[in-house]
C-alpha cells in the first residue's frame, strides 16, 4: 500500500496540476524517505520543501495524518502504508 | 498566480502597489491571489512605488484607514465602495494607569472602537478591496473570532458571500457576533492551527478569497494603519516604545513597517523606537524563542484564556523576533491570572474594557517594567486590539455586584455602601 500526499497549489507545477499524489517509499519509511521517493516521480519537489541544508523550510508545514511533524520526529517521522500526508504553507492569523 | 476565470485586475486596482515580493528570497510575483513564494514558501508582501506624500494630503482624507490609501494596495476611490470604514480609533492618554505603573507618559491605542470592535476591521477592509479587484464573490477566513466578526460584517456590507471557519470552542460572544451577520459560519472541532490547516486546503481548491490565506499580502498591510495612526495622533512623531500582542506576529511586524515607512516618506522624523511583544504563557512560542535566542519558533499546543492569541504555529513569528531584536525590544509572556488582572486594571483605571489580548498586553508591559526592559521615562503606547464584551467569560468569574440588597433604603444603609 502506498502513502497519499496532498500538494499545495504552489507545488502543483511539479505534479502536472495534481492536488493529490501517491508514493510507495516502502516498509519502515520516514518522511525523508517519502520525499526522496516523491522526488523521483516529480523531480524538484523535494528541493522546494527542504532547504539547502536538508531541513524543512521554516514556512512550510507537513502533517502526517493529523500530526504536524514538528510535534513528532520531523523528517524522521514514520510514514506507514496508508498514511495521508499534507504539505501546507504557513498561514497568517490572529494579531 | 491569478484566479482562474476571473477578469484581470485593472492597472489601478492596487493603487501604488507594483508587485508581490518574497520576504525570504526576494523573488517577485505579479499582484494577484498569491501568498506563498513558489521558490521557498516564504510569505509574500506588497511592494510599492509611492509618490511624494504630504501630511496635509493625509489629514484631508477621511477619518478612517482610507486616509492612508496612498500607502495601501487599494484603488484611489476605495472609500467610495460599500465598506465599514474602520480605523481612526482613539489614542487614549492613560494618565491614571501611567500613575499606577510609574510610567511618565502612556497611551492606549484602543482598537475596540472599530466597527466590529477589533483591529481586524482594518485588515479585512484592505483584503476585501483586493477581493473585489480580483473578482472574488466569496470571501472566507480561518479565525479565532475577531477576524470572523470582521469578515462576516464587511462581507454583508459589501454584498459578498462569506464562509468563515473558527474553532468550535470559541467564546460565545464571538460566535454570536459572527453568526448575526448571516454568512456561513463553520465551527471546526479542533484548535486554531487545525482550522488554519483546513482552510489552507480549502483555499487551494475553491475559488474563494480567504483573507488570511490567498489574500494575505493585502490583508497584512491593513495592520500598518495602526502604526500610521499612532504617529499621526501623537502629532506626527513616533513613540519611543510600543507594546503589541503577538499571535501570528503579523500586527507587531506591520506596526514596525508603518513606522519605518512614515520615516522614509519624510512624514515623521525617523527617530528610534522599540517594539515589544506580548504573549500568554499558555501559548508563548515566540516569547520562548526570544528567551532562547533562537531564530526558529517551535510550535506549541495552546492552552490559555487568551484565545485570540492562541496560535501555536505563528506564521510571522520569525519576523516578530527580527523586529524586537532590531529595535531593542523584547517579547515576554504572562499567566492567565495576570491577563485577567490586566483587563481589570485597564478597566478600573481608564474605563477601557479590553479583550483578553489587551489584558495580555498590559500585563506584559507591567512585567517588562519590573524587569527593567521597558523604560518608565519613555513615551509608551500599548495596543488594545479588541473589546472585552467579546470575552466576558475571562472576567465573569471574578467580577460582580459589590452587594445584592433588598429594594429599601434601610437595606442600602445596612450594606454599608454610603
Amino acid at each position: 500500500m502506498s502513502v497519499s500526499v496532498r500538494i499545495p497549489t504552489i507545488l502543483r507545477t511539479y505534479t502536472d496540476g495534481a492536488a493529490e499524489v501517491t508514493a510507495d517509499p516502502g516498509e519502515g519509511a520516514t518522511l525523508a524517505d517519502l520525499l526522496e521517493t516523491l522526488d523521483k516521480s516529480y523531480p524538484g519537489l523535494k528541493g522546494r520543501v527542504l532547504d539547502d541544508a536538508g531541513n524543512l523550510r521554516r514556512f512550510v508545514n507537513v502533517y502526517v495524518g493529523d500530526e504536524d511533524v514538528r510535534f513528532a520526529e520531523g523528517l524522521a517521522t514514520p510514514t506507514p502504508a496508508g498514511a495521508s500526508v499534507s504539505v501546507i504553507p504557513a498561514v497568517a492569523g490572529g494579531c | 498566480m491569478t484566479l482562474l476565470n476571473a477578469p484581470a485586475p485593472s492597472a489601478t486596482a492596487f493603487g501604488n502597489a507594483v508587485a508581490l515580493s518574497c520576504r525570504e528570497c526576494g523573488t517577485r510575483f505579479e499582484l494577484g491571489a498569491a501568498y506563498a513564494c513558489e521558490e521557498c514558501f516564504g510569505p509574500l508582501e506588497v511592494l510599492y512605488d509611492v509618490p511624494r506624500l504630504t501630511r496635509e494630503r493625509i489629514e484631508s482624507g477621511p477619518q478612517s484607514i482610507w486616509r492612508y490609501r496612498d500607502l495601501l494596495p487599494v484603488p484611489a476611490d476605495v472609500a467610495a465602495h460599500p465598506g465599514l470604514q474602520p480605523g481612526w480609533t482613539k489614542l487614549v492618554k492613560a494618565d491614571n494607569l501611567a500613575r499606577e505603573l510609574g510610567v511618565r507618559s502612556l497611551w492606549v491605542k484602543d482598537d475596540s472602537g472599530n466597527p466590529t470592535h477589533s483591529f481586524k476591521d482594518r485588515v479585512v477592509a484592505v483584503a476585501l478591496s483586493a477581493a473585489r479587484q480580483l473578482g472574488f464573490t466569496t470571501v472566507g477566513c480561518a479565525s479565532t473570532g475577531n477576524l470572523a466578526n470582521a469578515v462576516a460584517a464587511a462581507a454583508a456590507r459589501a454584498g459578498l458571500r462569506s464562509v468563515v471557519f473558527v474553532p468550535s470552542n470559541l467564546e460565545a460572544g464571538k460566535t454570536v457576533t459572527t453568526a448575526v451577520y448571516g454568512g456561513t459560519l463553520v465551527a471546526v472541532e479542533g484548535n486554531y492551527d487545525d482550522v488554519n490547516r483546513l482552510c489552507s486546503e480549502v483555499a487551494g481548491d475553491q475559488p474563494w478569497g480567504f483573507v488570511n490565506i490567498n489574500l494575505r499580502p493585502y490583508y497584512a498591510e491593513g495592520s500598518k494603519t495602526v502604526g500610521y495612526e499612532v504617529a499621526e495622533q501623537l502629532g506626527w512623531h513616533l513613540p519611543e516604545q510600543v507594546v503589541a500582542p503577538v499571535a501570528s506576529g503579523s500586527l507587531l511586524t506591520k506596526v514596525d513597517k508603518g513606522f519605518t515607512e512614515l520615516g522614509k516618506a519624510g512624514l515623521v522624523e525617523p527617530t528610534p523606537y522599540k517594539v515589544f511583544g506580548a504573549q500568554a504563557t499558555g501559548c508563548s512560542p515566540v516569547a520562548q524563542a526570544f528567551r532562547a535566542g533562537a531564530d526558529i519558533v517551535k510550535p506549541v499546543r495552546p492552552d490559555t484564556i487568551a484565545k485570540s492569541l492562541a496560535i501555536g504555529n505563528p506564521a510571522d513569528g520569525p519576523y516578530a523576533l527580527d523586529v524586537v531584536r532590531r529595535t531593542g525590544g523584547a517579547i515576554a509572556d504572562v499567566s492567565d491570572e495576570e491577563v485577567v488582572e490586566g483587563i481589570r486594571q485597564l478597566a478600573r483605571t481608564e474605563g477601557i474594557f479590553a479583550e483578553t489580548a489587551g489584558g495580555v498586553t498590559l500585563a506584559v508591559a507591567k512585567k517588562l517594567l519590573a524587569e527593567g526592559l521597558l523604560d518608565p521615562d519613555a513615551e509608551t503606547v500599548l495596543l488594545n486590539t479588541g473589546d472585552g464584551l467579546k470575552t466576558l467569560d475571562a472576567v465573569a468569574p471574578v467580577v460582580g455586584p459589590t452587594a445584592t440588597i433588598a429594594p429599601s433604603y434601610d437595606a442600602f444603609q445596612k450594606a454599608g455602601l454610603a
